[in-house]
């Protein structure tokens, strides 16, 4: 099982998410009906102490073994310092103003590349969204440090680039209707199959 | 009686029967509701926003300067004005009632509700008045930033957050000054035995001593469990203190230079390792002292509730060892999405140590479930549902923010609303503040001498709507998060606007909820009595002489 984009990432989320909600709440529910109850209910299950927290100490150090299994931005994230990506795209941002590397970045399918950004002023945020609304990925943008992430975009789409951490009210228009530091359709991936992948 | 009587005088309320620590203790708890009612109102004020150019708000809440310094004082106001206030005050009085000594000092009570008042009012004013906004995180050098924010804000604001500091001061030294007088059941113990106890280490030397098949180190610990907790938070409540005054000092001299006409220079301060100390420090409050006071108030509750010994006494004391110490190493999961970080504490810290959380939390609601399922049956009392609520609150925000505090997933998730809403909110207004409702309705007669309730039907109502309107906010709110809206962005085009009126809708449960609430306190002790709360206490008395016992006999079936 592996997931190739945020979208896949998070409806797996909100499905594994939503089910352990049901889950929590109607335990909690039966508990409190069957704590006023004359009649004492039998236990449904026994789960001893000991495997109740194997049960929670696998769930925590678990989790992110599935993911660093499962969705491949982790290790590439972590080892991001000893690759050699295809292309390297240098930001600036200074004033809530970017200063881009070109005009419009097109990136083929699978490529590995590399978004480097110096704030030179406060901290921002650098994220790419989809048309839809939905984020592709974002990072942390800090004045005074490295600020640079590996991706690798394995579908297709048009993304809209803009700083995703607040940097004070002159972000937008006076009326709020516009995020100035939103530049539309910024970065488009080609080349990809319909489903994902080369 | 008529409505109009009622109105005025309460139900059987006589503020003139209280005594000062029962006068303290409801001054700080009125102040409490009434910021509630203010950040409900605020919160609503930024849904109503996010909805898009349907809402029916003046336009000026759609300004980013105006909507940000909502945003700015939010928080503030929740944080500090209401839960730090309500919780302060609950503690200021269950441990002269646990430890059955009085409490250090009234004045110095009064001291505490006063400050913070008065700091969450200013730290409000600089918001409302001059728009000054860098939000409660005060991200490096944004607070200092003199070009976006006028001055005169910036400085009421951090004098507004250090009155409040000050004040979180005297409640500690007020708490810690009580635990360890020796007076009363403490006459005999040594400063040793007290900290012993209050650290838990009687409880793990218990633990290791039955694991050897030796006699336990104490068979009666000095502390109770609740006071143990009440220690142990503190803890972190007085290096939070310490870390947010001291950001707060660093700004007020960058702005003090600013005024006098010599600005100094911003990037002198590292904003990654800023970021790192400050988050460090306010990372106490969501990581630490409240999830350490909350077990705590599990604890106490579920043995008030049932009138039975905590089940598995020596292991809570023992986790809640573990809990302050986890507090200390977890801050870097809030630093997931910063690429300058390490990545060896990214793992360790954001990672690996936050993970530690799903098992004190689970640990401490396990052993509260535990002790309820012992003493059934039970009656299903108004304490009781809102200690159930409160389980449920915690049970689904704490696995909520362990799924964000991994590097794979908050690499999509991170500033989105998803934290925010699904884990801050629903940890706040559904597991707190059901369990402080849960603390107060245990406490309601102890602290008002047996004040009726005017209607248990509105106290059914409050729970209700509150109970959905809080799990269904933050739901929306984090469906929306997983949709890629982000927390800390202006949205005023109807971008998410299904979910943002869904969220409206149980927001508006919450709100309402609320004024339901403060309706029947008020019809329970008159407007007479309200204002009573606030003039001298005849009685000096600063203890109070019922036994916990007699709580139990309550909620017996």
């Amino acid at each position: 099982m592996t997931f190739t984009n945020s979208v896949e990432l998070l409806a797996f989320h909100n499905v594994a998410y939503t089910i352990y909600a049901v889950i929590i709440i109607s335990v909690i529910a039966w508990f409190g009906y069957n704590l006023t109850r004359e009649n004492k209910a039998k236990s449904v299950v026994r789960i001893p102490f000991y495997t109740y927290i194997a049960f929670l100490v696998a769930g925590g150090v678990g989790h992110h073994i599935f993911t660093y299994n499962t969705i491949p931005w982790v290790s590439e994230d972590i080892t991001r310092h000893e690759a050699i990506p295809d292309a390297t795209y240098h930001f600036e941002i200074a004033k809530h103003q970017w200063k881009l590397p070109q005009d419009k970045i097109t990136i083929q399918c699978g490529e590995q590349v590399m978004f480097d950004v110096v704030s030179h002023d406060l901290m921002y945020g650098f994220g790419l969204f989809r048309q839809d609304g939905t984020m592709v990925m974002q990072m942390q943008v800090n004045p005074g440090s490295r600020n640079d992430l590996l991706w690798t975009f394995l579908h297709n789409g048009v993304f809209d680039l803009t700083s995703t951490e607040y940097s004070g009210p002159a972000q937008y228009s006076h009326d709020g209707k516009t995020d100035l530091m939103r530049v539309k359709k910024y970065i488009e991936i080609v080349g990809c199959k319909e489903g994902g992948g080369k | 009686m008529s409505f109009a009587e009622n109105l005025m005088n309460g139900t059987n309320f006589d503020h003139k029967s209280l005594n000062a620590l029962q006068k303290v203790t409801l001054r700080a708890v009125v102040m409490s509701f009434l910021f509630y009612g203010l950040v409900a109102i605020e919160g609503m004020i930024m849904r109503m926003v996010s909805i898009g150019p349907a809402n029916p708000l003046p336009e000026m809440f759609s300004h980013p300067a105006h909507y940000f310094s909502i945003m700015t004082a939010h928080p503030i106001v929740g944080i500090f004005g209401s839960t730090y206030q309500l919780v302060f005050a609950a503690f200021m009085f269950l441990v002269p009632f646990l430890t059955k000594k009085p409490l250090y000092s009234v004045k110095l009570a009064n001291f505490v509700w006063l400050m913070i008042t008065i700091g969450t009012g200013l730290a409000w004013i600089a918001a409302f008045v001059w728009q000054y906004a860098p939000l409660y995180t005060l991200y490096w050098p944004l607070p200092a930033d003199t070009e976006q924010f006028a001055l005169v804000g910036g400085i009421v604001f951090i004098l507004g957050v250090a009155c409040i500091m000050i004040g979180t001061f005297g409640f500690i030294y007020n708490i810690y000054a009580t635990i360890f007088a020796r007076v009363g059941v403490h006459k005999d113990k040594t400063t040793k035995e007290l900290l012993i106890s209050g650290f838990g280490i009687d409880g793990m030397l218990n633990l290791w001593n039955k694991l050897r098949g030796k006699q336990p180190y104490s068979k009666e610990p000095a502390l109770a469990l609740p006071v143990v907790a009440i220690f142990r938070g503190t803890v972190d409540t007085f290096l939070d203190a310490v870390v947010i005054l001291g950001a707060g000092v660093l700004v007020l001299v960058y702005l003090l230079f600013d005024l006098g006409g010599a600005p100094l220079n911003v990037a002198t301060v590292d904003a990654l390792l800023y970021k790192n100390f400050f988050w460090w420090g306010l990372d106490l409050v969501a990581d630490g002292l409240v999830l350490i006071y909350v077990a705590g108030s599990w604890y106490l509750l579920a043995t008030l509730i049932t009138g039975q010994k905590l089940f598995m006494e020596n292991v809570a004391r023992a986790a809640l060892m573990l809990e302050l110490l986890v507090s200390w190493m977890v801050w870097s999961h809030h630093l997931l999405g910063d690429q300058g970080q390490p990545e060896m504490m990214k793992l360790i810290s954001g990672e690996m140590v936050t993970a530690f959380e799903l098992l004190t939390q689970g640990l401490a609601l396990f052993i509260t479930l535990v002790t309820l399922w012992k003493a059934r049956p039970l009656k299903m009392t108004m304490e009781l549902k809102y200690l159930l609520g409160g389980l449920v609150g915690f049970g689904l925000a704490i696995p909520a923010a362990i799924i964000q505090a991994d590097m794979g997933m908050n690499r999509v998730l991170h500033n989105t609303q998803w934290i925010i809403m699904a884990h801050v909110h629903i940890a706040l207004i559904v597991g707190l503040y059901m369990t402080l409702y849960s603390a107060l309705y245990v406490l309601w007669p102890i602290v008002t001498n047996n004040t009726k309730m005017w209607s248990s039907k509105l106290s059914n109502v409050h729970f209700w709507l509150y109970l959905i309107g809080g799990i269904g906010m933050g739901a929306f709110g984090g469906m929306a998060g997983l949709d890629g809206m982000l927390r800390r962005h202006l949205y005023i085009n109807g971008e998410f606007n299904t979910y943002m009126i869904l969220a409206a809708i149980c927001g508006s449960m919450v709100l309402i909820a609320w004024a339901i609430f403060l309706f029947n306190i008020i019809m329970s002790v008159g407007i007479k009595g309200l204002i009573g709360i606030f003039l001298p206490a005849e009685d000096p008395t600063a203890s109070y002489g019922i036994e916990p016992e007699t709580i139990a006999e309550n909620n017996k079936a």
